[in-house]
């Protein structure tokens, strides 16, 4: 039989269109990929492959101190870098029973807020991006980088910063810092209602997104899908909440929770995470007491004592999971980080099976995938 | 009338006679359609590539960038430096491509776009051919463009191709008929198809005016259903770069990526200008019945500025569209057509009979 | 709950249930043949509702595996870790709570694709980050060996 007679044979046999998204696509948000069966347009099942970016981060952990550690953790998720590093930073802190100074506390979770607003900005443009709106790309990136100015201020770098370290910080904030941020609330209040403008209210938004992969809240607990993607489908999953850190016990703010758990409860959830955001950091400002200290007295050499610590973090995408095993060596005997994008990702061919091609880009965007996250 | 100062007729021909009397009558037609033609091709290759560096100017201002500013004054041989670029860039062939059909779709779509010019009056008496059913003639050439993107998508055996290009296929064919219906509106107003005869019908005042509601409603339809059909803006879904990466032309480098690339702007210059000559008077100034002092100054202004000043008002909007709208799903835009634009249009087509009927326009 | 109350559950449920020293959670080793059961109960009886499976992880301990479970109670808040031995380190095997919790089903992939552990019963093992064909054993292992990627200190 010749090559071509055979496919037909094969078309015949097997009818499902198979197209493979990723690992070069645009929407895939990094090298994911994702192996649709397509019925024409619609999604029959997809399947998806990941390990791209697989560097056995967890097996590098091994032989690597806990300073050391810090400095891979921001390459998981590299849109909550602070959040990734506080978690590490506070397994530690707990394994050795070491008190940070209050401030710390204060200038970790404003770094996380901050952090958090930086993330759903990108996230937002690109959110807007797969649906085809291109402009909401630059307004998104535009605000995202009043924030990435205040990071390049305090700690020379904008996207991996290794700042949070076990014992506190790695140096004092900028002088301005406080300013900086005062001032960026101000401008994002200002903003924020453009970009609602330009997506929220809109008609072809809105048909592209409600009513579109209904994640119901026994799945989301099920799957353990965490994060905003959870809490749009009400399931109440903000460790902030749960099991306060840092700073979050002091200040005074409210879980967002929404029952209805489709691709626009998502999107929204994200949106009022934002704003709940520079709620948070507000009273974080006023609250933050002066001075300059900026770590705790830690011995030059970090030795966890025997046994096994556990520490989840909140950061933009949803539960992140620290799980050290010391044997009381200076490196971990095992580190596992469970990471919130794992989880998130696996729902995706229960959520987008039986709707088009083109919902599959929504549900996977309103998802906020990042892919390093994943493959670890 | 005043415009008619500028009229450009007495000039052709003079060209014509010119040739007729200096050569025999079969090269005097071999030259004029070589001249018509080389005429044609330049204005092409230069209302392309401007109207590329505009779209780029012009989303650039919507999203707070600058755009291109480095070639030339402004940017403004930005997009001639691309077309180079685009001219040495390596041809890639698809082992497993249909080689004929893969190398012959970008033609179609090119030529498909470059014969709907032909019938447009770009000024008084400056147009290549005057055809008694010129609407009709523009409306048949420019779908002929969907076989070459139907085709470019089968031959290049590309799974994501195939899916744009089916996509092209429902999209073209189903808004075809609100932009054929639409256009019938005007039609049945000025009693012609031919396109020299509607521009001279709005000499007291444009059809958009003198139409009253149904010809904006007939205009709006127009707009909507123009854009869809030149795979833009929120309806670009045959080549939704966030689904399909880049649809049905995908596996098309270099230069035949040009020509989709120009043929798409083109088409954007079509459905404009057939806009402006149909709903907003083609090359005719401004005229407001009674106001003879304010129409002879609007006669001032030679017809061609005001043919392009329109034109480019259309496309600005077209332009605003994609910017602005996220892109619409597929099922999404069939209904539109459907449900929403097609029936509009039927109502309207028979509220604009009753009105020529009882003479309920301004005449 | 307390975790007093929760170890008095326990020990109703799985009289056989050993407690370990952890500051942090409520800490138990179940032996491997009951686990399944066990988790199966943790998710359904009605005053414990574990029905958030928040992180699941592999440990070599050099002579054996570990399988840790992380659960905890989106109703009541309380959380449990259970942890699970292996016999020895040749073809460990564990039985698979992807029925139980969904989100296992991918935890459970990436044991078995970094550490080898074979979990029975699950719907679709096979690798996750690594390529299929990839058969140099299990990186996270202690005792992998790799002399061109791993630097030995």
């Amino acid at each position: 039989m010749s090559e071509e007679k055979k496919v037909i044979v094969e078309l015949n046999e097997n009818p499902e269109y198979i197209i493979n998204m990723g690992p070069q696509h645009p929407s895939t948000h990094g090298v994911l990929r994702f192996e649709v069966s397509l019925q024409g347009e619609m999604v029959k099942h997809l399947i998806p492959h990941c390990g791209y970016v697989h560097r056995g981060i967890e097996k590098m952990c091994e032989s690597l101190t806990y300073p050391q550690v810090i400095h891979l953790t921001d390459r998981l998720d590299y849109l909550s870098a602070h959040m990734n590093n506080e978690a590490v930073s506070l397994c530690v802190e707990n394994a050795l029973e070491i008190e940070v100074p209050e401030r710390v506390k204060y200038i970790r979770s404003i770094l996380s807020e901050l952090n958090r607003i930086a993330s759903h900005q990108l996230w937002w443009s690109a959110f807007g991006m797969d649906l085809g709106g291109l402009t909401c790309f630059f307004y998104g990136l535009r605000d995202r980088e009043k924030i990435l100015d205040i990071f390049e201020e305090s700690f020379g770098s904008r996207l991996l910063h290794s700042f949070i370290v076990p014992g506190g910080l790695m140096h004092d904030i900028h002088p301005n810092f406080k300013k900086g941020i005062t001032d960026f609330i101000k401008y994002f209040r200002k903003k924020l209602p453009e970009y609602n403008r330009f997506l929220t209210g809109n008609v072809i938004f809105q048909a592209r997104t409600k009513g579109l992969g209904i994640l119901s809240k026994e799945d989301a607990i099920n799957y353990g899908i965490t994060g905003p993607s959870g809490r749009a489908s009400g399931f109440s999953c903000d460790i902030r909440k749960v099991e306060p850190y840092s700073a979050y016990p002091y200040v005074d703010f409210k879980e967002i929770l929404y029952n209805e758990g489709d691709t626009f409860y998502r999107y929204v959830a994200r949106m009022d995470e934002m704003v709940e955001s520079m709620n948070i950091l507000e009273q974080l400002i006023d609250k933050m007491p002066d001075g300059n200290e900026y770590t705790s007295k830690m011995k030059p050499v970090i030795k966890l004592p025997e046994g096994e610590y556990y520490q989840r973090v909140e950061t933009a995408r949803g539960e992140l999971g620290v799980y050290i095993v010391s044997d009381g060596n200076k490196t971990p005997y095992r580190l596992k980080l469970r990471t919130p994008n794992f989880s998130n990702l696996f729902i995706m061919n229960k959520l987008a099976s039986g709707y088009k091609i083109a919902d599959l880009v929504a549900i996977s965007g309103s998802l906020d995938l990042v892919i390093p996250d994943i493959d670890r | 009338m005043g415009y008619q100062r500028y009229d450009l007729a007495p000039l052709t021909h003079s060209i014509d006679l010119f040739l007729y009397n200096h050569l025999p009558a079969t090269w005097a037609f071999i030259a004029e359609m070589t001249i018509i033609g080389v005429v044609f091709l330049i204005f092409y290759a230069v209302i392309g590539l401007y109207l590329v560096l505009a779209e780029r100017k012009v989303c650039a201002f919507m999203q707070n960038r600058i755009g291109p500013n480095r070639v030339g004054w402004f940017g403004v041989i930005q997009t001639i430096a691309d077309l180079f670029k685009l001219l040495m860039k390596e041809l890639i062939t698809i082992r497993k491509a249909d080689k004929f059909l893969f190398n012959l779709a970008p033609f179609i779509v090119i030529i498909a776009s470059f014969l709907g010019l032909a019938a447009i009056p770009f000024a008084m008496g400056l147009h290549a051919i005057d055809f008694n059913i010129g609407i009709f003639y523009i409306m048949a050439v420019s779908s002929v463009g969907v076989v070459g993107v139907l085709l470019a998508g089968w031959s290049s055996n590309n799974k994501y191709s195939l899916i744009g290009a089916m996509r092209s296929g429902a999209q073209i064919v189903s808004y075809e008929l609100s932009v054929g219906l639409s256009l019938l509106v005007i039609a049945i107003y000025s009693g012609s198809l031919q396109l020299s005869t509607i521009v001279e019908s709005q000499a007291d005042a444009w059809w958009i005016i003198k139409g009253h509601i149904p010809a904006i409603i007939a205009f709006i339809v127009f707009i909507t259903a123009g854009t869809a059909e030149t795979n833009r803006g929120p309806f670009d879904l045959a080549e939704a770069e966030s689904e399909l990466t880049a649809g049905f032309h995908t596996e098309y480098s270099g230069i035949k990526f040009a020509f989709f690339f120009l043929a798409e702007y083109m088409n954007m210059f079509l459905i404009a200008s057939v806009a402006a000559t149909v709903f907003w008077g083609g090359w005719m100034p401004l005229h407001i019945p009674g106001c003879e002092g304010f129409n002879n100054a609007m006669d001032f202004i030679p017809p061609i500025c005001w043919y392009f000043g329109k034109t480019a008002i259309v496309i600005l909007i077209m332009m605003w569209f994609k910017w602005t709208f996220p892109r619409l799903r597929i099922d999404q835009l069939l209904t539109l057509e459907w449900k929403y634009l097609l029936p509009i249009n039927l109502v309207n087509i028979i509220v604009v009979a009753l009105i020529v009927l009882m003479g309920w326009y301004i005449k | 709950m307390e975790q007093e109350q929760l170890k008095e559950k326990i020990i109703a449920l799985l009289p056989e249930a050993e407690f370990n020293v952890n500051k942090q959670y409520l800490d138990i080793n179940v032996p491997s043949d009951k686990m399944h059961a066990f988790v199966k109960l943790l998710k359904e009886s009605d005053d414990l509702k574990l029905d958030y499976l928040f992180c699941l992880s592999g440990v070599d301990w050099k002579t054996h595996f570990t399988i840790v479970y992380h659960l905890t109670s989106t109703f009541f808040g309380h959380s449990l870790v259970l942890k699970v031995k292996t016999t020895g380190r040749e073809n460990p095997e564990v039985a698979s709570v992807a029925d139980i919790y969904a989100t296992a089903e991918f935890h459970e992939r990436e044991v078995y694709d970094l550490m080898g552990i074979k979990f029975s019963d699950h719907p679709d093992l096979r690798r996750l980050f690594l390529d299929e064909t990839f058969i140099e054993g299990f990186p996270l292992r202690k005792d992998y060996k790799d002399e061109i990627n791993i630097i030995e200190r």
